[in-house]
């Protein structure tokens, strides 16, 4: 983790007709860095991640990803990110080294580079035999670290993960995190939303967001300081349900 | 372009690969065509008739081999009486009775006039029609033959014949119908149900945030589309070709220009049709209902608009597929140029512009 910023947010709103989704949201993602971004259902946070990914505009302020503004250059944006969403990316019907193909291209990646590439990834997954295997041969935590390592084939500046470990055990989900480590220590930032607030704590800094605002914004150490809590759990309870307490 | 083509080949990829929609696309239109030449023929061929002749003279006998011989009915039972005809004709297989009244050929020397009555099975109001207005034509016909030999009487003769399709075929109806069917079926349920697909597993998402743009991904989930559509177009035409000897009388290029544009518009169809379904389900249920079922019931390719209920004929007008087949009939049937039917072409055209337009439209506001 560095002090470059790739992400710069100022004042962000978002709002759809008389609803505001995003309510002023600012803050500030580094190179290198693993940002987690957590809230309820509804909270905002696909909306943001959608504005930063350069899916929609934004209605007023600044967003600056990878070095481009959102609402001018959302083509650059596009080509220096990589995404993977909690449903999957990958085509069932093809083969892994067919979707590997089919995204490396998509990104303007050279075939040689992309064979290249797809052979280091099957090695480190241990995954050679399966290269030729359609996807919907492959149990769930195999697809879903394909994905990720497909979403990042492209050595992107920012990989976006939207709750990216739906649905998988434990033992994927920490192999999966192993994987992130590893993604960020390259200089990748990852920028990743979850409801698993186990998760949370292995973020470098976790934001919360509720009713569309940044309710709060620290390392999870901070944050459990700051509320007197033993687990990120517990703040983020603290926070996104005051009425309760 | 690079990125683009990987893409295409993709869609490529699921389309091989998915053996149901092989047989949509394929197996299908092949079974349409033959099903429709053969089975629901309207044409009139053997079928059986019974005779129950109280007069057994010379004269009956000659109109009946002329009924046999022609070629539409052949000979069924033989009755006795009345009471046999109720019978022969609940079996089923027997279409109709032809009932000569006693001393038929001495009345007919004598008296210039003598009565055959016709019994049909109108539990099939088409099959019924059909065999009365046979046997009626070939009957009337021996009329002539008579009035012909005995000099002095003076009929009016009608010569009838049919223009473009002198034998009648039901083929030159179906064919051409067949051909506006499969189109839109194949363009707009395979391409509505491939977009919305994508929608449903999420992978879309993954491609609206790639460099592709909007368009690229349209176009390269389409593209496929089109040119399998054109070439099952060329797959029937062949068939119709050789299976039933219908040939295209008019220009062959005019007429795949034609069909291209018509493809086109299916897939506009198809791509507004997954702008407004969330679902695989949705999509399926729009295009059947939408435009299968209309397509077949009030383009005029079964059924003849001009007979419709004022409403229907509105309603028929539309229906894109209603003018493809005005189109398609005159080129492959009668023959004719461009000049008769650009109307139907301008109209095309339109229709293809407002379902892009509206596709455009509908994905801008869900992308903001």
């Amino acid at each position: 983790m560095t002090n470059n910023k790739v992400i710069t947010v100022r004042n962000l709103v978002k709002k759809f007709g008389n609803f505001t989704a995003n309510d002023n949201l600012s803050f500030e993602v580094y190179e290198g860095e693993i940002f987690g971004f957590l809230g309820a259902n509804g909270a905002g946070k696909t909306t943001a991640i959608r504005i930063l990914s350069g899916l929609s505009g934004p209605t007023s302020g600044e967003v600056v990803v990878a070095g481009f503004n959102a609402k001018k250059q959302p083509e650059q944006i596009k080509k220096n990110i990589g995404y993977m969403c909690q449903k999957f990316s990958l085509y069932e019907d093809l083969t892994v080294k067919e979707n590997i193909m089919l995204y490396g291209g998509i990104y303007g990646m050279r075939k040689k580079l992309i064979r290249e590439r797809t052979d280091t990834l099957l090695a480190k997954l241990n995954f050679e035999e399966y290269g030729d295997r359609l996807i919907s041969d492959l149990p769930l935590g195999l697809k879903q670290k394909l994905a990720f390592s497909v979403a990042v084939l492209h050595e992107p500046k920012i990989v976006f993960l939207d709750e990216p470990t739906g649905g998988v055990d434990p033992i994927t989900r920490r192999q999966f995190w192993e994987m992130i480590y590893e993604t960020a220590a390259r200089g990748i930032t990852v920028f990743v939303t979850t409801h698993y607030m186990d998760e949370a704590e292995y973020c470098d800094r976790i934001s919360i967001m509720n009713e569309g605002r940044i309710v709060a914004l620290d390392t999870p150490a901070e944050l459990k300081r700051q509320y007197a809590a033993d687990s990120v759990e517990e703040v983020f309870i603290k926070i996104a349900r005051p009425a309760n307490n | 372009m690079k990125r683009f083509f990987g893409f295409v080949k993709k869609e490529f990829l699921h389309i091989f690969r998915d053996y149901r929609t092989m047989i949509i696309l394929f197996g299908i239109p092949a079974a349409q065509i033959l099903l429709f030449g053969f089975v629901v023929s309207m044409d009139l061929k053997n079928a059986r008739v019974a005779f129950l002749d109280l007069s057994r003279d010379e004269v009956t006998q000659k109109i009946s081999d002329k009924l046999t011989s022609s070629g539409f009915f052949k000979r069924g039972e033989t009755l006795l009486s009345y009471k046999d005809i109720d019978k022969v004709l609940r079996g089923n297989k027997t279409k109709a009775v032809i009932i000569f009244e006693k001393d038929f050929g001495r009345n007919l020397i004598r008296n210039g006039r003598a009565t055959v009555s016709i019994i049909a099975d109108g539990s099939e109001p088409n099959m019924a029609t059909l065999t009365t207005n046979y046997i009626s034509a070939i009957i009337s016909d021996y009329n002539r033959e008579l009035a012909g030999s005995s000099a002095g009487s003076i009929l009016v003769q009608p010569e009838v014949r049919m223009f473009y399709n002198p034998a009648l075929k039901g083929q030159y109806m179906f064919v051409p119908g067949v051909i506006t069917l499969i189109m839109i079926l194949i363009c707009a349920l395979m391409t509505s149900i491939t977009i919305t697909r994508e929608k449903e597993l999420g992978t879309m998402e993954a491609l609206l945030v790639s460099p592709l743009k909007p368009v690229q991904i349209i176009l390269g989930k389409v593209l496929p589309y089109f040119i399998l559509s054109f070439i099952d177009l060329i797959v029937i035409l062949v068939l119709s070709w050789l299976v039933f000897e219908l040939p295209v009388k008019g220009s062959l290029a005019l007429l795949l220009a034609e069909s291209m544009l018509y493809i086109l518009m299916s897939l506009s169809i198809g791509i507004l049709i997954s702008t407004v379904s969330k679902t695989m389900q949705q999509a399926i249920f729009i295009s059947l209902v939408g435009m299968m079922l209309p397509t077949v019931l009030l383009s005029g390719f079964i059924f003849p608009i001009e007979n419709m209920p004022e409403v229907y004929g509105w309603i028929s007008a539309l229906l894109p597929p209603r003018y493809f087949v005005v189109i398609i009939k005159n080129i492959m049937v009668k023959g004719t140029g461009f000049l008769y039917v650009w109307k139907e072409t301008a109209i095309l055209v339109a229709f293809t512009l407002a379902a892009i337009g509206l596709s455009i439209r509908n994905f801008k506001i869900r992308l903001q």
